[in-house]
């Protein structure tokens, strides 16, 4: 008993974060239309930056998402206007090509990476790295919590975000429909080119937020791709609170794969729930909860 | 002889009821119109015949055969050719291509196929632009395109779904031209959904109305125009030949 | 009405003589092992990146996972020799119809999904197996991988074993491209819906595309084994290195198209080889630990200004490179 509860608390804690990343893909897929397979690799982007900041100027992983947010949404608002944007025009066989677009950016990324911090493991320590608080037999991982924390703060922030401002309102009517947003005054391109960038600032946070319960390698970011997508599918195409729900599913069915089946299998068990979701429930939990 | 009966067709999407309890049969040889708002159900008529949706009640029968739970390839082969309303061209193939790619459905020859898709080609008005990509052609030409496609299968029973939306007045004249033909040359059945009703009112030898998915009045042109339940929930309150011909 | 002769092969002369100058090609290289055995890559190369264009490209069934069908035929050769001892080089017949049979039964699960979803689909089965293969030792001695003797020192027989390999697989697509059924495929492609309302089973001529596709996958996956000598799951079952390379190939050299994915291998692997010598040793050496970054920047050029490959945009480049001519004639 004690160890299923440490199991789905320590679940539900990483979900956490992985909520994050989701609704930044989430967010993405319902306005761009598009899997971004380079989702992992912006978020290994901020890793990076995040000790960059920390090894160098001693910056706090958890303030410098003061940094890291801004930096990564314009570095992704590049990428999305000058590499993806571009293709909406262009004619080509595969109707995917924003898709490979995405892979050619991650493939960049991981490279560039690796050029210049080599693929050696990369990880850093605070005072509170090992710290645990223990409740009741349970012990709570501090960084784990704090992030936690910072995680619901931002989630919060974009709910505000998406419902009370006239940015949120476009946002939301883009997605909702391109063409009817377009006739009432909405630049979709803007907001679409905008969208990647907000999508993926979110992506940037979860990047800092991990750093100090996570190895950081340049590989970190396809892991990462691949688990951003299953927790929005899980959780339902352009659904926040699904998205919020698939990390949250994710980061339990991870902990219980890795304690209950083998580690080895902690990723597989996040891949075979992905695959029946997708191909049998193709509402994702979204649609659950909407019967 | 009827060669399509409805029986109690039925479709709901979550809650929402598309289709509500339809019944109708269409006779070998007639062109029979199916009119109706829009978001009425037509369209959604149309998807259960070929099956792209899957029938919630009720039945579907051609040549007295159950078709409800047929696929669309088998129903296409079975002799049902459809048009889409939002046209589906092959884009990148040519337009010959296109219809050759229909021509298959009974022909297992290159040469034989060609032949079919020939003869269908100048029968629509389209043996001058064959060579031309189907996606570069304009709206007027894809329309035609739908239907050429559809006869190159060989169908005994057409679905023309709008197929004279969008056209400007000379390409509107061509369609309800080839229609004509399609029944009286060709001897295909011809089920027709559309909006303009210079179209439907001419082409018709009976028409069926359908409004919120349930049937409201079926007859000759005249007695349809005349119901006033058709003028109520069509004609009258929100018909609009403008709005219809940008749709 | 014309005649037509139904040829079911056609090979041009060009194309004899490419497979001429192939068969030539590793004896201008006698002193190099290491161009040979490049060489020898870029036959593989060929042979997967075939296999995903016909699916891809030429059905639009865009796959994420091919390294599924390549580990399983890797994996189909290395087993039996693992475990009975039965020599790998039997793969060669086994390998390619795993892969099928693998395929048919993901294609149950993965064409009921469509265009995004079917390339997510199949990227997580391809990472599912990779997983599975890693996990259950007792069956695939798990990530210790497993061994074998190659067979000979020399590459020449290797490598006319992968040029015939790779040739088939070029006159396979391009012979089921000349039927009823590649007219099938590309309908598909453009309009899965529109195929099915004209009569085409959709499901049925994507599991035709599917087979032959998963058949050359396999096949080299299975070749790969008996060349390496060595597999392990990360190796054949990678996500970047086969999957996605195998995509950037036939992207690359320009999907849809006949020799696209020959085109998008050479390109490939001499772009990679070219930065990992460092430009032959002209660069500084830091130069050559850059090749997978150079890789991905041409991927991403290519996207943007050649949306239909090398090949498939070949008038672009040529008019350009004619313009640009005309520029310096006329200075």
């Amino acid at each position: 008993m004690e160890v299923f509860l440490q199991s789905l608390i320590s679940g539900l804690l990483i979900g956490g974060l992985y909520a994050i990343i989701g609704i930044g893909m989430t967010l993405i897929m319902g306005v761009l239309k598009i899997i971004n397979l380079a989702h992992g690799q912006i978020l290994m982007v901020a890793m990076y930056v995040t000790w960059v900041l920390w090894k160098f100027f001693g910056i706090d992983p958890y303030l410098s998402i003061f940094i890291t947010i801004p930096f990564i949404f314009v570095f992704a608002e590049g990428l999305s206007k000058y590499l993806l944007h571009p293709l909406i025009e262009k004619e080509s066989i595969l109707p995917e090509n924003q898709v490979l677009m995405t892979v050619g950016i991650g493939m960049v990324l991981v490279e560039l990476a690796r050029s210049i911090f080599t693929s050696n493991y990369k990880s850093i320590h605070t005072s509170y790295t090992d710290k645990a608080w223990h409740v009741a037999g349970i012990s709570l991982h501090v960084p784990l919590v704090i992030a936690f924390v910072i995680a619901i703060f931002l989630t919060i922030g974009l709910y505000f975000l998406l419902r009370k401002t006239d940015l949120g309102r476009s946002i939301r009517a883009t997605a909702q429909d391109k063409v009817a947003a377009t006739l009432m005054g909405i630049s979709s391109a803007k907001i679409t080119i905008l969208t990647y960038g907000l999508g993926s600032a979110l992506d940037a946070a979860a990047g800092s937020l991990l750093l100090p319960v996570y190895y950081l390698y340049p590989d970190v970011g396809p892991l990462f791709t691949v688990k951003a997508f299953v927790i929005t599918i899980l959780g339902g195409l352009g659904s926040t609170v699904g998205a919020i729900a698939g990390g949250l599913v994710l980061g339990v069915a991870e902990t219980f794969g890795a304690t209950y089946i083998s580690s080895g299998y902690r990723d597989a068990v996040g891949l075979v729930i992905f695959l029946i979701v997708l191909v049998f429930f193709p509402g994702g939990l979204k649609r659950l909860t909407k019967v | 002889m009827s060669i399509l009966t409805l029986e109690n067709l039925t479709k709901t999407f979550g809650g929402l009821m598309a289709v509500d309890h339809v019944s109708f049969s269409v006779k070998e040889g007639e062109i029979f119109g199916l009119i109706g708002p829009n978001g009425s159900g037509k369209t959604t008529i149309f998807n259960l015949i070929n099956h792209y949706y899957t029938v919630t009640e009720g039945k579907i029968f051609f040549q007295g055969i159950d078709i409800t739970h047929k696929h669309t390839h088998e129903i296409a082969q079975l002799g049902i050719g459809r048009t889409f309303q939002k046209v589906k061209p092959l884009k990148r193939l040519t337009v010959e291509d296109n219809v050759m790619a229909g021509a298959f459905a009974r022909e297992t020859t290159f040469a034989g196929a060609r032949a079919v898709a020939q003869d269908v080609l100048k029968f629509c008005h389209l043996d001058d632009v064959k060579n031309m990509k189907a996606g570069s052609l304009p709206i007027g030409g894809r329309k035609r395109l739908e239907i050429a496609k559809a006869l190159a299968t060989r169908p005994k029973l057409i679905l023309l779904d709008e197929t004279a939306a969008g056209l400007n007045p000379g390409e509107l004249d061509e369609a309800i031209d080839i229609i004509k033909k399609i029944r009286d040359e060709l001897g295909i059945t011809v089920l027709i959904v559309e909006h303009i009703m210079k179209v439907i009112m001419t082409l018709s030898d009976r028409i069926h109305a359908i409004a919120h998915g349930a049937t409201i009045a079926e007859g000759t042109p005249a007695e349809v125009a005349k119901n006033p339940l058709v003028i109520e929930s069509y004609l009258g309150s929100d018909y609009n030949v403008e709005n219809y011909l940008n749709a | 009405m014309e005649k037509e002769k139904t040829k079911i092969l056609e090979i041009s002369k060009t194309e004899y003589i490419i497979f001429l100058g192939a068969a030539v090609l590793p004896f201008l290289f006698f002193n190099s092992f290491y161009i040979q055995g490049l060489l020898i890559f870029i036959m593989m190369w060929v042979m997967l990146g075939n296999s995903w264009n016909l699916l891809a490209g030429y059905t639009g069934q865009v796959s994420f996972g091919h390294a599924a069908y390549f580990g399983i035929g890797a994996y189909a050769a290395a087993l039996p020799y693992f475990h009975y001892k039965i020599s790998p080089w039997w793969g060669l017949l086994y390998g390619g119809l795993a892969a099928v049979i693998l395929g048919y039964l993901l294609g149950i699960l993965v064409f009921k999904l469509r265009g995004p979803y079917f390339a997510l689909g199949t990227l997580a089965t391809g990472e599912i197996l990779r997983l599975v293969f890693g996990e259950e030792e007792w069956l695939t001695n798990g990530h210790n991988g497993i061994l074998y003797t190659t067979t000979w020192v020399s590459k020449y027989p290797y490598y006319f074993i992968a040029l015939a390999l790779a040739i088939l697989s070029i006159l396979s697509v391009k012979m089921v491209m000349k039927s009823k059924a590649g007219f099938y495929f590309l309908s598909i492609r453009e309009d899965e819906d529109a195929a099915a309302a004209l009569g085409i089973n959709t499901k049925k001529y994507k599991n035709i595309s599917m087979a032959i596709s998963t058949f050359w996958a396999g096949t080299a996956g299975a070749f790969y084994m008996i060349y390496m000598g060595f597999i392990d799951p990360e190796v054949v079952f990678a996500l970047h290195n086969i999957s996605i390379i195998t995509i950037l190939i036939g992207i690359i050299g320009g999907v849809g198209t006949i020799w696209g994915p020959a085109i998008g291998a050479l390109v490939m692997v001499f772009v990679q080889e070219l930065f990992r010598s460092a430009i032959f040793g002209l660069a500084p050496h830091w130069v050559s630990g850059l090749h997978a970054l150079i890789f991905g920047l041409l991927v991403i050029t290519v996207i943007l200004y050649l949306p239909g490959g090398i090949l498939g945009d070949w008038d672009l480049i040529a008019n350009k490179f004619k313009f640009s001519k005309r520029m310096r004639s006329s200075s």
